[in-house]
């Protein structure tokens, strides 16, 4: 029941906060000079054409019934079509929205089998030279763009030694993890170099609390002690950490996408930048603000379910 | 025995360093300081260190692998690629100043101010705050220099626009604490304007993490702007930035692979020496008392 209280609250949290991003993916095409008719239709479009535009968008009425019809087309599923791709905005995304929830997804588990071992080693050599070696490769990593890492292993992994394809997507799921691969491999390096200083003080602070002295006392083995109580508890943190990185993740998939030329989203969303293409820029920046939201929810959700305290608080 | 007394009060005893000068001695710092300064030289006078012009073609010296005339070999229009490494000093030193300065000096005021008044400009603050992590940083970002169009001047106002959210939460969080301690009350008590403890007496205690916070951000600026720029949609070719000219090597990757290489190490050699620097700017700054 507390669990079910949780999950309303939380959801009615989330309205708020869509209005005020909808108020921003509005006034962004609204900041365009000139008439946002124009802007979002086709060069080519007759004035019969922009007129109907102007219609649906209410750009002849005050500038809040023009939001209103802005959230009442975008709630009934229409987003306007995509001058690019000549389709409706929303079929475009949907077709798009796989890929890149697929490279996230496959991202998050590389980071996780990256920097979970990693900060764990590092948290029990603490201040001693493997510890001050990793720490210091991450650092490295952090100052690396995205972009590069993905270049070099485009360069050497793929193009050079041939173990992964250069680009695209795949048909079959085993295709998916091929060639998709080196992308998330790419944005996972990224997020592990992210996430790793706070995993390991997260571990530290773990291995030195109560519990864990009172399992020690108790006789426990080593790795009952590391696996029952330090892992479980470090995986919250891990949980939290990487559901706040969730906009810095997806920041990456953006630019890797474009890089190894993954049909997803992000590409799509530079594709659209240089065309010029304002309702499918609209659409995506709402897309990516609905899938961070979602992550944020679902890492609340999570965290209070390995954490009870949270539930019951 | 009085003597003996006081030969071994003079004796010298093993110098104890200052805990600041401690953290400034540390191999870290070190390191990113003669990173910092070196890249500061470079972005200054590059004229001086440059062996060549950076726009010059040279079709007697094209895609030629590094050698002693050409250390990082040239591209593909015979430009040297050291040179134009070191004229793009110039322009990702200013990135780095100017997509974080504007941004930061907005938070401080903002942030200091919604914390000391409160009230429902806090209450909407808040929610700005919510709005703003709910795009991916980079969405937002390219999303405003697709309307105002690519270019370095609106990739500034692009990371202004966003950036300064997470400047002033970072300040309102600091004041906030701030606003509790002893003198915080002894200057409302004195009847000192909101203005003047502000800034006189709040915001001073808060700047070791907005330093700190300014330093990682510089090299994440950095890495931003040339992510726009390898994107196209930060500084524009033929400019030499470090992201345009690894997309410019980009097609080339197989064949000349250091006009795509090198800049990325001037990338990530710069980055690493704003996050050295900064982590132990914190340690030193940290005030009076605290270990």
């Amino acid at each position: 029941m507390s669990s079910l209280s949780y999950l309303v609250s939380r959801l009615l949290q989330i309205i708020p906060t869509f209005l005020l991003v909808m108020v921003v993916i509005f006034l962004l095409v609204r900041m365009l000079p000139g008439d946002p008719a124009i802007a979002m239709a086709d060069a080519k479009a007759t004035e019969a054409q922009l007129e109907l535009i102007r219609q649906k968008l209410g750009l002849n009425e005050p500038l809040v019934m023009q939001f209103f019809y802005f959230v009442k087309n975008t709630l009934s599923g229409d987003m306007g079509t995509s001058i690019l791709l000549k389709a409706p905005v929303l079929d475009v995304i949907i077709e798009r929205i796989p890929v890149t929830a697929f490279l996230t997804l496959y991202a998050v588990c590389l980071s996780i089998l990256i920097a979970g071992p990693l900060a764990f080693v590092a948290a029990l050599n603490k201040n001693r030279g493997l510890d001050i070696a990793i720490r210091s490769g991450f650092q490295v990593g952090l100052s690396t763009p995205v972009f590069y890492i993905g270049l070099l292993l485009l360069t050497f992994l793929a193009a050079s030694l041939r173990l992964f394809p250069v680009g695209g997507y795949g048909t079959t799921f085993l295709q998916h993890l091929h060639h998709l691969m080196l992308p998330a491999l790419t944005v996972a390096l990224y997020t592990s170099a992210i996430i790793m200083r706070n995993l390991r003080s997260a571990v530290i602070e773990v291995l030195d609390a109560d519990y864990v002295q009172f399992a020690r006392s108790k006789g426990l083995s080593r790795s009952v002690i590391l696996g029952r109580h330090v892992l479980r508890n470090a995986l919250i943190s891990t949980v939290t950490l990487l559901g706040l990185s969730i906009g810095n993740l997806m920041s990456g998939t953006l630019v890797t996408e474009t890089v190894f030329a993954v049909p997803g989203l992000g590409r799509l969303m530079l594709e659209a930048i240089f065309a010029r293409d304002y309702p499918l820029i609209q659409g995506l920046t709402l897309t990516f603000a609905v899938m961070v939201s979602l992550v944020f929810l679902f890492t609340d959700m999570v965290q209070a379910w390995l954490d009870p305290r949270l539930r019951l608080s | 025995m009085t003597q003996l007394d006081t030969l071994q009060a003079t004796t010298p005893q093993k110098k104890k360093l200052h805990p600041r000068v401690k953290a400034l001695l540390r191999p870290g710092f070190l390191l990113g300081f003669f990173i910092l300064s070196s890249s500061i030289l470079l972005a200054v006078f590059p004229w001086a260190f440059a062996p060549y012009d950076p726009n010059a073609f040279d079709f007697n010296a094209i895609q030629k692998s590094p050698s002693w005339a050409h250390p990082f070999g040239t591209d593909n229009l015979g430009r040297d690629t050291l040179s134009r490494v070191i004229w793009a000093y110039q322009v990702d030193m200013q990135i780095a100043f100017f997509a974080t300065f504007f941004a930061m000096v907005i938070g401080v005021v903002v942030g200091s101010l919604v914390a000391y008044h409160g009230g429902i400009a806090d209450v909407l603050f808040g929610r700005l705050v919510d709005v703003t992590i709910t795009f991916p940083f980079l969405v937002l970002v390219i999303a405003v220099v697709a309307v105002l169009g690519p270019g370095l001047t609106n990739m500034y106002v692009a990371v202004t626009l966003v950036q300064w959210v997470y400047y002033a939460r970072l300040t309102r969080a600091e004041i906030m604490t701030q606003m509790t301690s002893d003198y915080a009350s002894a200057g409302r008590v004195m009847g000192y304007s909101s203005t003047r403890i502000i800034f006189r007496h709040l915001l001073p205690n808060a700047t070791t993490p907005l330093i700190t916070y300014w330093m990682t951000d510089m090299a994440l600026a950095i890495l931003l702007g040339s992510s726009l720029g390898y994107l196209g949609l930060g500084a524009q070719p033929p400019q030499a930035e470090w992201g345009v000219l690894i997309a410019e090597g980009r097609n080339f990757i197989t064949t000349a692979w250091w006009m795509s290489l090198m800049p990325g190490i001037a990338i990530v050699v710069t980055g690493l020496g704003f996050s050295l620097v900064g982590d132990s700017l914190a340690d030193v700054l940290r005030p009076r008392g605290a270990s």
